[in-house]
């Protein structure tokens, strides 16, 4: 079963930082990322496992978010969307 | 208490900062304290733990790492301690510590998670702030409530507010809180951190402190800015005069203990038991500090 969310958002535009923004999804979209990144070419692929990985980690499947990535570390990321995830749900 | 272990300047970090946690190391310190008090605003508490609990295990750190939690009466203490003690800081420091109760609290729950992550047992060390009067009076056994203790601390910035006053630049409603702090420590055989100086434009003033809290017999300073570290060792690692008179102090010692001499002296002036201690001590800082390498 998907976990009930609403919307949230957690980070900042900060250096180093990420601003993730989650939005409930219909059930059966799946997660769907929308990601503006520096580095998008490089990272963008890593940056979308990294979310991708920590929703679904959380039991969540379906979900729109969109990052905007100012050079997180993956470490970052995670602590970001775990952040949005705990705002979405409570 | 570790010999071998410094705690000139524990620097603290914003907890909810990635850019400032990741970095934090290159500064020097002899510790990082990353925040999750007072530098953490209130809507973000329930992120910086997350992100603290991410740096320090995927960051590798050239110091020791410890974590400042939120009081355990606060609604984040204890969601503070659940969440970074499985990246294994290398310890928590307690603010606005009261009781020895508080501090075995916290053991308890330390305990229950180096059990459950496969930890070695007593592996993750516990400071804490004195910031209280009722603090004070229970700074001997707070410092000695349990085995993973290393330091006390004053905040001064809390004491004097307690006191109904505020942190003046001579500190003078301090002193007599600070002086209890190193007794307390001393008793305990724990290390005692002078309280932070948030100004960190005003150098001149800082430096005073710092050496005021040498002077009281402080083993370092808790600090906000990575340009008071560089001041904090100036001023806390021995300098080569204070090397050099330590050694022809030990050199003395050693050569009356060969001879057998009953009273030692140098340069016409008597070296006492308390003297020899002190210039062992100086070398141990020296040697820590990587200034002094003894001979073999």
């Amino acid at each position: 079963m998907s976990v009930q969310i609403k919307p949230s958002q957690a980070g900042t535009l900060e250096s180093s930082d990420i601003l993730i923004m989650l939005a409930p999804a219909e059930p059966g979209t799946g997660i769907s990322i929308e990601l503006v990144s520096p580095t998008i070419h490089q990272f963008g692929d890593q940056i979308k496992k990294v979310i991708t990985d920590t929703l679904q980690a959380n039991g969540i499947k379906d979900i729109l978010v969109h990052a905007n990535d100012k050079g997180a570390w993956d470490y970052a990321v995670e602590a970001r969307v775990k952040t949005a995830i705990l705002r979405a749900i409570s | 208490m570790k010999k071998d272990k410094l705690r000139r300047a524990m620097m603290f970090v914003p907890g909810n900062n990635p850019n400032m946690l990741q970095n934090s190391g290159i500064y020097g310190a002899d510790s990082l304290i990353f925040d999750l008090e007072d530098t953490v605003s209130i809507p973000e508490k329930d992120s910086a733990p997350y992100l603290v609990a991410g740096v320090i295990k995927h960051v590798k750190f050239p110091c020791e790492v410890g974590v400042r939690i939120n009081h355990l009466s606060t609604p984040w203490g204890r969601t503070d301690l659940e969440t970074v003690l499985p990246s294994k800081p290398d310890f928590i420091r307690l603010p606005k510590a009261e009781s020895a109760e508080e501090i075995k609290m916290i053991d308890e729950i330390i305990s229950e998670v180096e059990y459950k992550c496969g930890f070695e047992p007593g592996s993750i060390e516990l400071m804490a702030a004195i910031e209280s009067p009722k603090g004070l009076r229970n700074a001997y056994e707070i410092a000695t409530a349990s085995p993973r203790m290393m330091g006390i601390a004053i905040g001064g910035e809390d004491f004097s507010t307690s006191l109904k006053t505020g942190k003046s630049l001579s500190g003078r409603e301090l002193f007599v809180a600070r002086s209890m702090v190193v007794f307390a420590a001393r008793e305990a055989d724990v290390f005692a951190l002078d309280s932070v100086f948030s100004d960190i434009r005003d150098e001149e003033t800082f430096t005073q402190e710092v050496i005021q809290a040498k002077e009281m017999g402080f083993d370092g300073k808790s600090c906000v800015n990575p340009k008071q570290v560089e001041i904090i060792y100036k001023i806390f690692t021995p300098s080569q005069k204070e090397i050099d008179h330590a050694h022809r102090v030990l050199e003395a010692y050693n050569e009356a203990l060969e001879k057998k001499h009953g009273v030692i002296s140098m340069n016409g002036k008597m070296i006492d038991a308390p003297m020899i201690i002190r210039a062992e001590r100086v070398l141990a800082n020296a040697t820590a500090a990587g200034v002094y390498k003894r001979e073999e």
